[in-house]
Order: structure tokens, then sequence, then C-alpha cells
């Protein structure tokens, strides 16, 4: 009980027939960077409403700081700061006077949460008086992470604060939340980008309302025990279905621009590779690879279903 | 320095602040709010009026006598006619379908009998009807000795389509107006996210809902003002010290309908389901059922008893009752009373319903 700044234990939540989350349970270290990973649909969403006292499990139980969320919702809210799935803020607002309303909800002033902000804030100080509405992708993100932290949150719960930002704005706000982490914020991220899951400290594989697996980036890739290979050839989609009937590999599936191949030992690359070319296809190319979390959740997907 | 102010006031005026700031900053909106209801009292006090005026009227006298001059000289000379001339009997068809004429006369005396005919009009009922009853009144004129009905018409002595309209008018404005504008912005913070924000942080639910009707309660006000204004000023409506009433009584409908956009919002998940439910599930009961435009007494018993879950209906019943005839509060005390529980159960309704979809 005590230890964990976010403690959730077995959650179930259903909306009508839909279950999004079932059985529920992780621990969220104080002072880490704990990520949720899991495609759209998941029950990441679910999981941050919940947290954030926006909403009762059916069954099942939160703690924050050791406040239970359905009883002492009042200091949870408190101590959280919520960032949700869009960047929410009031389009006719301009930046400064967004930052203002939300420090007023929590009664504090501007100045006294600034130093905590002042590195994400510094790039839109230049335009203070230009509506939210109007800011791009990657400005409105940083606005909307200024005003999560505009009170000075001991946790912060960021769903999905990536999605639909440019690339650069992306690993920007990755630096960002590393520097929040070194101030002693404790930080619960939810990402659909696998390549993003090795810059949090934990994290937890989440599928079909589901939990599976929770542990460190390096661990989790490191329990991924087949042998791996890149695929690439002309005709991506004939490699495709000819390496999913081939003798020894066991899984086949796009990653990236090429294919990713499990295959079991009786699997020769260069055999393989020599006899797809005598079945016609062009510029075939089979190399050993190393798995990443995509590999991993992509094999305990198969698992579960 | 503000640290007298409780701070849940402080909070208070900061939510209401931000909906002010975000009213100004969409004139597009605030423009059909403001100008919508004063251009519909306008068109409806002006232009879109039941009175019939300048009935185009052509006579047809086969012999003149005195009586038939006395008649032509009547029509040409009361306002609300305009003489044609006399036309030959042959030409009452060409001047009906040409539009010449509304309706003509035609006066027939047989041997020193006068006997009177008129043709009117029909494609226009309300033209046709009204010029018949004009005319007929006006051919008659004379006889009036002889068969003495005098008839008048109090509170409303010219008939003015305006009195009818203006408690009408207020009745439907009010309940678009304020139902659209607030279940429009508490969906559209719902589905952009921000209520959520608000939810989760210290702020109470009742300050949010407070937050989110008082300025519309205040921009309510101005329309109230700048629609009385208009009605005492170009509608001519009766100014009496009972503008009071009318001030009171329309205050409590603009709360009531506030309560009514704070239920929609609970009931409904996007703006344009607002809107429609809004204006559809609103205007048209409001227009049908109110005794607006159709008397509530002329009703099927059953509309009858759905009218009196209408809002507007006791509305417009007071406002016609202290606005147009004068009477003193206590003769609407049943309305009154109505609009008070009305406002009240929707606004327990509202606020339970609010936090439930809440939390």
């Amino acid at each position: 009980m005590s230890g964990c700044a976010i403690q959730v234990r077995d959650v179930s939540k259903s909306y009508g027939s839909v279950k999004a989350l079932d059985g529920v349970s992780l621990d969220v270290r104080p002072g880490e960077m704990f990520g949720l990973i899991g495609p759209d649909g998941a029950g990441k969403s679910s999981l941050y409403r919940i947290v954030a006292t926006l909403q009762h499990p059916d069954a099942g139980s939160v703690a924050v700081d050791g406040l239970d969320v359905a009883s002492a919702y009042r200091q949870v809210r408190d101590i959280i700061g919520y960032m949700p799935e869009r960047f929410s803020l009031y389009p006719y607002l301009t930046v400064r006077e967004n930052l203002e309303f939300f420090a007023s909800l929590f009664g504090v002033s501007v100045q006294s949460g600034y130093d905590l902000i002042a590195p994400i804030f510094s790039q839109l100080e230049r335009f203070p008086d230009r509506r939210a509405g109007a800011l791009s992708g990657g400005m409105k993100q940083k606005l909307a992470l200024s005003c999560a932290l505009i009170h000075r949150p001991r946790i912060l719960l960021l769903d999905e604060p990536t999605t639909g930002v440019d690339a650069v704005s992306r690993s920007e706000f990755w630096d960002m939340l590393a520097t929040l982490r070194t101030q002693g914020i404790t930080i619960m991220v939810s990402t659909s980008y696998m390549d993003e899951a090795r810059l949090c400290d934990r994290i937890a594989l989440i599928h079909n309302g589901r939990i599976l697996d929770t542990d460190t980036p390096a661990r989790l890739v490191a329990s991924l025990d087949e042998r791996l290979f890149d695929a690439s050839a002309g005709d991506m989609y004939a490699l495709l279905s000819q390496l999913r009937g081939y003798p020894g590999v066991t899984d086949c599936y796009t990653f990236g621009a090429t294919l990713h191949v499990v295959a079991d030992a009786s699997f020769d690359p260069v055999a393989a590779t020599a006899a797809l070319t005598a079945r016609g296809l062009s510029c075939v190319s089979i190399t050993p690879a190393h798995g990443d979390i995509e590999d991993l959740f992509i094999k305990l997907m198969g698992h579960e279903s | 320095m503000t640290s007298h102010i409780p701070e849940g006031i402080m909070i208070l005026s900061s939510i209401i602040r931000k909906e002010m700031l975000h009213l100004r900053r969409d004139p597009q909106t605030l423009l059909v709010t403001v100008f919508m209801p004063v251009v519909l009292l306008l068109l409806f006090g002006f232009a879109i009026s039941t009175e019939v005026n300048d009935v185009k009227v052509a006579v047809v006298v086969d012999t003149h006598t005195d009586r038939t001059r006395d008649i032509c000289m009547r029509l040409q000379t009361n306002p609300y006619f305009t003489f044609v001339g006399e036309a030959p009997h042959a030409d009452i068809d060409r001047l009906l379908r040409t539009s010449e004429a509304d309706a003509v006369v035609v006066l027939h005396t047989d041997a020193g009998e006068l006997s009177t005919q008129i043709v009117a009009d029909g494609s226009n009922t309300t033209l046709a009807q009204s010029a018949q009853a004009y005319i007929r009144s006006v051919v008659s004129g004379e006889d009036a000795a002889s068969s003495p009905i005098v008839s008048r018409v109090l509170y409303n002595p010219q008939l003015k389509s305006s009195y009818n309209f203006v408690p009408g008018i207020l009745g439907m404005i009010f309940i678009l107006i304020c139902a659209i504008m607030t279940s429009v912005s508490i969906v559209s913070e719902r589905q952009s996210g921000t209520m959520d924000l608000l939810l989760v942080s210290p702020v109470r639910p009742h300050t949010i809902i407070l937050g989110k009707l008082i300025p519309y309660f205040l921009l309510s006000c101005v329309i109230l003002a700048a629609m009385l204004l208009i009605s005492y000023t170009a509608l001519g409506l009766p100014f009496s010290a009972g503008v009071v009433n009318v001030v009171a009584i329309s205050l409590l409908y603009i709360v009531l309908a506030l309560s009514v956009g704070l239920l929609v919002s609970t009931l409904v998940r996007t703006e344009v389901s607002a809107l429609i439910v809004s204006a559809i599930a609103f205007m048209i009961p409001v227009l049908m059922l109110s005794g607006m435009i159709f008397p509530v007494d002329n009703m099927p018993r059953a509309l009858q008893w759905f009218s009196a879950i209408v809002p507007a209906r006791w509305y417009i019943s007071a406002m016609r009752k202290i606005m147009i005839q004068q009477l003193p509060l206590a003769s609407v005390w049943t309305e009154v009373s109505i609009l008070a529980g009305m406002t009240v159960l929707m606004l327990v309704l509202a606020i339970r319903k609010f936090k439930n979809s809440t939390n």
C-alpha cells in the first residue's frame, strides 16, 4: 500500500457491453517515469480517467499517494496534474489567459509555479497574446503541459501527449519530461508509439483492457528469446505470404518498411533467401535483427488470442 | 491583496471572466444572439402583421343615388382602404385577376332599394375576410342608428398585432437563446475536454454551473432590456409602473430557460445535437402550443394538457395580463407560481444530472 505514487488494484470498467478495463493492476513508484504502452482502444484513456478521479471503476481500487481516488478525490485533485488525450485548451483565450485561468482554478498565481514550467513555456513566451486555437500542434502541447503543471502537482498524468505532434516536437517533449522527472515529479505517460517506450523507467504493456507485462524496457526486450530476422524483397506482399508458410517460421509481420520474421532453430536465412529467389522473388534479403518493444507486443498479443 | 475574498468566489469570477472573454471573441455568435431577437421583434411588430391595411377597393354602381355617393365617399376617406375608382360591371373579373383591386363593391339600386354585393379576392383568406368585414361596416355605417351594435375592443383598441406578438416573441426568444447558449457552451467544453480539466481541479461542480449560468443570465438581461425598449418605443406598447413586474417575471423566466439549457447539456453528447434539441424541441411547442399563435382554448383537450408543461405558455399568458391588460401582479399568481415551480424542478434535475454525468 505505502510507497506507491499510483497503485491500481484489479480495476475493471465497462461501457455498456464493451469491457474497457479487465482486472488491471499496476504500481507506479514515486519519482519514476512510467509508461503505459498500447495501441488505440487498449483502455489507456479509461485508466487515466479513473486515476484522475473523473470516473469510478466498476470494480477494484486506485490509490494516489496512498489516497483512495473514490473517497479522497478532493485531496487527490490537488496532487495530480492531468493532461487529457486532446490538448484541451480554450481556443478563444490567449496563451497567457489560458495559463492564468488554470492557475486560478487551483487558487495559485502564475508566478508561484513559473520556475517549474519556465523551460517549457519559454518557447511560448514570444507570443503571449496569440489565441490557443491558432497555435501549432507542438505549441498547443507545450501550453497544455504548462497548464497541467502550473499548480505544482506531485504526480503528472499524461494521456497520449505526443499523438498528432511532429517528430521534432515529440523528441523535445520527451526531453522536457526527463527534466521534470529530475525535479521529483512522478510521471505516468501513455503512448501508442513503441519507440517512445524505451524512454521510460518502467513500462506496462496494455492490450484489450489487460496488462500484458510490466518491467523496465530493457528487461522486457531481453525476454524476447526467439531468433528474429529482418526481411525485405522487391515485392513485399509476396514475400510476406511466402514467408508465413515457410518451414521454421513461427511468425512474420510488417515492421516499418521491412518484415520481421520470428523463426526457430531450423530456419536458415541463407537457404531461405536462395529458396525465395528461386520462387521468383527479386532482391530478397534476410538478416538477423534485434527485437524491441513492438516485437514483444506482437508476441504477447499473439499469446492473448 | 485579495486574500480577504473567499477562494470559491475568486474561482467563480475567474470562470465568469473566461466565459465573457469567450463570448466577446466570438462576435458572430454574440451578434446572432443579440440581433436575432431584435430583428424578430421588429419583423413581427411591423412587417408580419395580421391586421389588414390598404385594401384596394373598386366600386361598381349602375345608378348613382345619394346613398351610393355617400358610400363611395366613405370608402375613399377610410384609412384602411385605397379607393381604386368606379368600374363597369364587366371589369370586376379583370380587376381582381390583375390585383388592381382586392375587393369590389357592387351597388345595385332597384326601385329605390339598394342592394349591395361584395366580391373579394379569396386567394389571401385573411385579407378577404378582413376586407369583407371592413366593407360591410362601412356600407352599413349609415344604418348604425337602426342596428346600434357598438363594439369596443379593450386593451388593444386598434387590434394592433404587435400587442399580440410581443409577449409571444419574448416567450420564444428566451427559451431559444438561453437554452441554446447554455447547452452548446457546456457541451462544447465537454467535447473539447476542457470540462474534464475543470472537473479534475478542486473547483466544485456548483461553481462550474454558476460560472456557466451567470454570464448567459447577464447577456439575457441585455437582450431583455433591448426588447422591452423596442416594445415600449417603436412598437408603442402601453408603458406603466407595471414594467417592474414585466421585468421580474421575465428574469424568472430567463432563469427557467437557462436551467432547461443546463438540463439539455446533460442529456446530449454533441454541440450539434444540443443545437437541434434546443431549437426543434423547444421552438415547435413554443410556436404551436404556447398560445403565441393559436389560442390554447381552441386546442383539443389532450394538446391543452400538453401545453401546460410548455413554460412559454405560462410566461406568455402572464405577459399578456401585465403588459397588455396592465393588471397587477396578483392577477398572474397562478402563472408565476407555475413558472417558479418549473424553475426549481429544472434546476434540481439539471444539477443532479450534471453531477451524476461527471462523477
